[in-house]
């Protein structure tokens, strides 16, 4: 058992906490461990949360210098994914097109 | 219980109870539930808020990602006062008590070497603030033009606006040498130290820019005397601000150390 000693008085977060600081630490911080109930915070949500936050738009917020989403792995990861997947989407298209394409060019 | 499993962090096992009238999510009271030495502070919530889909269209919901948030935050905040808790991350669900057992074994040596490192220590914020100069906009740059009385010329204007372009680089530059001097001070009193992204004061609602967002591990018989370093170098800095948030439970030293 631990019997922890006495601490100056809190700062700055007793009743109203600032509810940016506690977002930060519930959403950014903490251990991750994958539960039953699968969702990834980081994937999808925490962007939109985020973004909702600071302004409507995020040209307005890279205007305003509000970026650090971008350095964000997880977050750019996910927009590396999603641009992976439609440049697949579309090789595979160009592909099929091209498979449909061969025999004629062959017979030709 | 019926339900699912909200866990709200890992620890170890305490003597001391927790406040009785103390509420999770969806306002149920934190059961404890040991196993093989450690122990698991989870509470059971409804399928219909945190089964995957309903969960994901919650998180959506900002007015319920506050409430939630809050009450995840005031659990952990309880257990500081009778533990060093490990804080886990806003919504981590399982089935049922076996799936919560299951997760404390697969991951027990990591639950045990952090608790180690976290042990008797809290977590402090610091926040160092550049305040807004005369005459700038709260956005951070210098808009407002001196229009009153005569019409400027083209040449003075473009003289006046690079005047003002280096000197609001010249308090950049001040604030973030202040801010790294702070910085290497405060993480030389701490265990450990980290950096955050700054905030943005559209989000935090505070005045002035964020230059510095860090969080410093400290002991519990120490942090007085941190708490009296950063207080002395309030005054050191004009323009500049600085505030201090905490004790909070370690949340940014959850993670192994980097």
């Amino acid at each position: 058992m631990t019997s922890p000693s006495r601490l100056p008085e809190p700062y700055g977060h007793d009743g109203g906490a600032n509810l940016a600081d506690i977002l930060e630490r519930v959403l950014d911080k903490g251990v991750v461990i994958a539960g039953d109930i699968r969702i990834n915070l980081l994937d999808i949500e925490l962007l939109t949360v985020k973004l909702r936050l600071i302004v409507a738009s995020v040209d307005k917020a890279k205007e305003m210098g509000i970026d650090w989403w971008e350095d964000d792995p997880a977050l750019s990861s996910r927009a590396r994914r999603s641009e992976l997947a439609r440049e697949n989407a579309e090789l595979r298209e160009r592909l099929a097109e091209l498979e449909t394409g061969r025999p004629q060019e062959e017979a030709s | 219980m019926t339900g699912l499993r909200y866990v709200y962090a890992v620890c170890r096992p305490f003597g001391a109870a927790l406040q009785t009238q103390l509420t999770g999510v969806v306002g149920a009271p934190p059961k404890l539930l040991h196993h093989r030495g450690l122990v698991a502070v989870v509470s059971a919530v409804p399928e219909r808020d945190f089964a995957e889909e309903p969960l994901r269209a919650h998180l959506e919901d900002l007015e319920w990602l506050t409430v939630t948030a809050r009450a995840h935050h005031g659990v952990i905040d309880a257990l500081m006062t009778v533990t060093t808790p490990l804080p886990l991350r806003l919504a981590t669900v399982f089935r049922d008590d076996s799936g919560v057992r299951m997760m404390l074994e697969a991951r027990e040596g990591d639950f045990r070497r952090t608790l180690d490192r976290l042990q008797g220590r809290v977590e402090w914020g610091v926040k160092v603030y550049l305040e807004s100069a005369p005459g700038e906009t709260p956005g951070g740059t210098a808009e407002s033009e001196p229009t009153a009385g005569k019409a400027v010329s083209g040449r003075d204007y473009l003289r006046q606006r690079s005047m003002r372009a280096r000197e609001q680089e010249d308090r950049w530059r001040k604030a973030e040498e202040f801010a790294t001097r702070l910085h290497e001070t405060l993480a030389a009193h701490a265990d450990e130290s980290r950096l955050h992204t700054p905030q943005d004061s559209a989000l935090s609602g505070t005045s002035g820019r964020n230059v510095l967002n860090a969080a410093y591990l400290v002991s519990r018989a120490e942090s007085e005397e941190f708490v009296e370093i950063v207080d002395r170098t309030k005054d050191d800095a004009p323009g500049m601000r600085v505030e201090l948030t905490g004790p909070w439970a370690a949340y940014s030293f959850a993670g192994e150390k980097p």
